[in-house]
């Protein structure tokens, strides 16, 4: 036998504490210390809090962090309300399965839909005033003073009258003895000192090192590695696999098959991975082998005009003010699959015996993760462990679906080894749940001054809902496929209609940065621009008219027309596009400017972002976010697009699915607009209006109206 | 057996001859900060230096490798001293998931070596790494904090 890779014993605690050294300080209090972590003296004053002797703050957090910088700002939240020194937090994750032994006390750990800090703003608020309150309580107690003699900043309480001093970690051990009030004051917004700066990641160290802190880094003693293909088919299965083509392959240990995919077990990935490669496997792949994107292309734009559509808003009577319209304007809009290609590809490693299953994963959501670890293992809830690693990015693909945390269970428990899942990118890009394929059918009326009287929208395609909970579909229409063209359509048109004509596909789909908004915005950005130009408009001024009545979206969009300098003389060859849209409880509007050259190339110059999230907590975090969101909407934008022929996915790796890079990256610019009053989302909202703006910019550039991505697929020459 | 120098240290290494180097880093040598992304040698997740070099190391065969060098990200420090480039990306908060992260600053590192102040078309054309977080314009601000120039557009945190 050519034997398993031997980690020995000090070098996996090694590797445990280099993972635990910034991430998961403490987490064994009260479970008993562990070397390289907490030390025995520090004390939980609450389950969100850890406070060392010497003063270090180890703030729990329930949210995963896949690059979105929840880690710091849920940590800044909780510490602007604890009155402790930044300098002196840490953060980790509170893990799944003691959620589930303690009630819940950390909450839902579901992470997406930019909701980390509107979600958990108010309890992290809180359990910051909480352990204040008994830090405080504590201090006094010592002194035999009135606690509200005394106060707490900067990591230490002072009773006011006399000016005695005592640090919070001298007083944690009373503290945590102290029963936690009942009720707390939380600050005014305008006597935040934390909240509003901006503040470095605290993982940064971690991820300029190379630590492993990723699911994919983990290595456990007799671990082994598996490879996976699955069937290229979706909703396929394995008829039969020739194991015996793999005999005496180095280091091949196991062939595992499940109902649609095939896992070779072996010592190595590398030799996992290229037994897999050679194994013959026969699939059942039935009807949907025939299916195209040709032949879904023809269905769901069959949709555009059937009789089958649920309305999802209607005000007036949009097809009378139609019929009465001085201009009518009409257009139809499409865009295809998307994969999410997240860096870390799909990987779990599970540990499963009789009596326990314990996982190590990439998950946007770890109770959830808990939950399909306890369903493929056989075992109780109460016997899974789940560690929540860094994600090396999430973008709504680890959430909902954790396919990769099933596979990785079923092919422990058949091994009994620890095993270490990774998929190749091949099977990353071809299993994923995409973006659905969407298309729209717009309708616009015009009086004869140019204004919109009349605004119908037909959209098609697939729903997230019809797969992810059926159930809400028998009440009526997926609502979540018309998000933004809803009640959170922001134009004043008196004559509006939007429906949906679902049109489902055997391809799987799912939650994808900014979900049904990406396609929405659009379509609607897009033809917005067309009533204007057909209004004789500029684009900027006439959405200002529609808008009239929405203040902060108006506000929104004259901060981005004022950065960008709308109006201004530009480079020769250099046009603007302007887009705004609502989402994820944010306002977000986006001037771009960009070049077609000769050869039909588009290149971006500049972005310009304005955001109103309400509140914000770490404006660094914000332009990050923003930033990152032009990336990854301008690289849909340029050259997303999943096909299928005979029901598969053709495209299979960065070479034929490809991704923007530095030398396009354009300059951008983030204006927030943080009114208060609110807690809005970052995270996606800036991904939306960032096709239609190019979009938009291009029809200035070439007179070609665009309305199906991706851009790749035009020709943009001069004609 | 393939003998490997891998920051500093020989080790001998029972693997196929036709194993890329990540997977011998990786999964024998137990240095994880080296990743793989695509293995096809396209985004760059996987960028050590190869006898100082700049090399995608999902598509090179261990075999290949000889006696040359090898450093990882993990032995980019000296001395318990972050490399400037590091030192640059930390102070500039680069980083978003992180995962692409170790690539860009060994493929960065080798660019300063070679050129210690890039104009922005060296740039352009020896850092062609994929960030999906989109964390370029900060790659560009660091990469020039770590030249020793001027930013501008970025504000330092």
């Amino acid at each position: 036998m050519s034997g398993v890779p031997q980690i020995d014993r000090r070098l996996f605690l090694a590797s445990v504490a280099a993972v635990g050294g910034a991430l998961a300080l403490g987490f064994e209090i009260p479970f008993g210390p562990r070397a390289g972590r907490a030390s025995a003296a520090a004390k939980e004053i609450t389950a969100w809090i850890v406070i060392e002797p010497d003063d270090t703050v180890i703030i729990r957090v329930a949210k995963s962090e896949m690059g979105q910088g929840s880690f710091t700002a849920l940590a800044m939240l909780v510490a602007e309300e604890l009155e402790c020194d930044w300098s002196k937090v840490k953060a980790e994750f509170a893990p799944p399965h003691e959620n589930r032994k303690r009630n819940r006390v950390w909450g839902n750990m579901s992470t997406g839909a930019s909701r980390s800090i509107s979600a958990s703003q108010n309890d992290l608020r809180r359990a910051g005033a909480t352990a204040r309150e008994m830090l405080i309580a504590a201090a006094a107690a010592r002194w035999k003073v009135a606690g509200s003699e005394c106060a707490a900043a900067n990591s230490t309480i002072t009773h006011l009258p006399s000016g005695r001093n005592v640090t919070f970690g001298t007083v944690a051990a009373d503290a945590a003895r102290i029963a936690p009030p009942a009720q707390v004051a939380l600050k005014d917004p305008k006597d935040w000192t934390l909240i509003g700066t901006r503040q470095n990641r605290l993982e940064v160290a971690d991820k300029v090192t190379g630590k492993p802190i990723y699911a994919i880094d983990v290595r456990l003693p007799n671990m082994l590695y598996a490879a996976i293909v699955q069937c290229p088919v979706f909703k396929g299965a394995v008829r039969s696999v020739d194991e015996t083509k793999l005999a005496g392959l180095k280091g091949v240990r196991q062939v595992v098959k499940h109902t649609d995919s095939v896992a070779v077990v072996a010592d190595t990935w590398w030799q996992a991975k290229k037994a897999a490669e050679m194994l013959p496997v026969t699939w059942d792949v039935g009807d949907n082998a025939g299916v195209s994107s040709g032949t879904i292309r023809d269905e769901v734009r069959a949709g555009l005009s059937a009789a089958d559509a649920r309305v999802g808003r209607s005000d007036g009577d949009v097809d009378r003010a139609l019929a009465l319209a001085a201009r009518r304007i009409e257009a139809d809009y499409e865009v295809p699959f998307l994969a999410h290609a997240t860096m870390e590809p799909q990987n779990c490693t599970a540990h499963v015996t009789a009596e326990r299953a314990e996982i190590w994963a990439p998950t946007q959501d770890g109770e959830t993760a808990l939950a399909i670890a306890a369903d493929a293992s056989g075992l109780p809830p109460g016997k899974v462990v789940v560690h929540k690693m860094m994600l090396g990015c999430g973008f709504g693909r680890r959430g909902i679906f954790q396919d990769f945390v099933r596979q990785a269970v079923l092919i422990a428990k058949e091994v009994g080894h620890p095993v270490k899942l990774v998929w190749t990118r091949e099977e990353d890009i071809r299993h994923d749940f995409y973006r659905p394929v969407a298309a729209a059918r717009m309708t616009g009326g015009l009086d004869a001054d140019g204004t919109p009287i009349a605004w119908k929208i037909r959209t098609a395609g697939q729903s997230i809902i019809a797969a992810v909970s059926p159930r809400v579909m028998q009440f009526g229409v997926d609502r979540n496929f018309l998000q933004g063209l809803l009640e959170d359509m922001p134009y004043d048109v008196p004559n509006y209609r939007v429906d949906f004509a679902m049109r489902n596909t055997h391809v799987p789909v799912g939650v994808w940065r900014s979900v049904n908004h990406s396609q929405n915005a659009f379509f609607k950005e897009g033809f917005v621009d067309e009533l204007a130009h057909a209004a004789g408009s500029d684009p900027y001024l006439f959405r200002r008219k529609l808008l009239a009545k929405k203040p902060k979206q108006l506000a929104v969009l004259d901060a981005v027309a004022a950065k960008a300098e709308w109006g201004s003389p530009l480079p020769p060859g250099v046009f603007r596009g302007i887009a705004i849209h609502d989402s994820q409880n944010s306002i977000c509007a986006q001037v771009v400017e960009a070049s077609v050259a000769s050869d039909g190339k588009v290149h971006v110059q500049r972005v310009v972002s304005a955001i109103d999230a309400g509140h914000v907590v770490n404006p660094l975090t914000v332009e990050l976010q923003t930033e990152s969101a032009v990336v990854y909407g301008l690289t849909a934008a340029l050259y997303g697009e999943i096909t299928i022929t005979n029901g598969q996915v053709e495209q299979s790796n960065f070479n034929d699915y490809p991704m923007l890079r530095l030398a396009d990256m354009p300059r951008v610019e983030t204006v927030i607009i943080a009114s208060g009053g609110f807690w809005g989302g970052v995270g996606e909202t800036p991904v939306p209006p960032l096709a239609p703006a190019l979009c938009n910019a291009i029809f200035f550039a070439t007179g070609k109206r665009i309305r199906s991505l991706p851009l790749k697929n035009h020709d943009l020459r001069k004609a | 057996m393939v003998r490997l120098t891998v920051n500093g240290t020989t080790h001998d290494v029972d693997v196929d001859s036709d194993t890329p180097l990540l997977w011998v880093l990786r999964d024998v040598l137990g240095l994880m900060g080296t990743k793989y992304g695509c293995g096809i040698a396209q985004c760059g997740a996987c960028t050590v230096h190869v006898d100082g070099r700049p090399l995608r190391s999902c598509a090179l065969p261990v075999s290949a490798i000889a006696d040359r060098p090898v450093t990882t990200i993990e032995g980019l420090e000296e001395d318990g001293v972050l490399h400037p480039v590091q030192k640059a990306w930390l102070d500039l908060d680069v980083p978003q998931c992180g995962y692409c992260q170790s690539g860009m600053i060994m493929a960065v590192a080798a660019l300063l070596k070679d050129k210690p102040s890039p104009s922005k078309e060296e740039i352009d054309a020896a850092i062609t790494n994929i960030c999906r977080c989109g964390t370029y314009q900060r790659i560009r601000a660091a990469i020039h904090v770590a030249a020793g120039q001027r930013v501008s557009g970025v504000k330092s945190p």
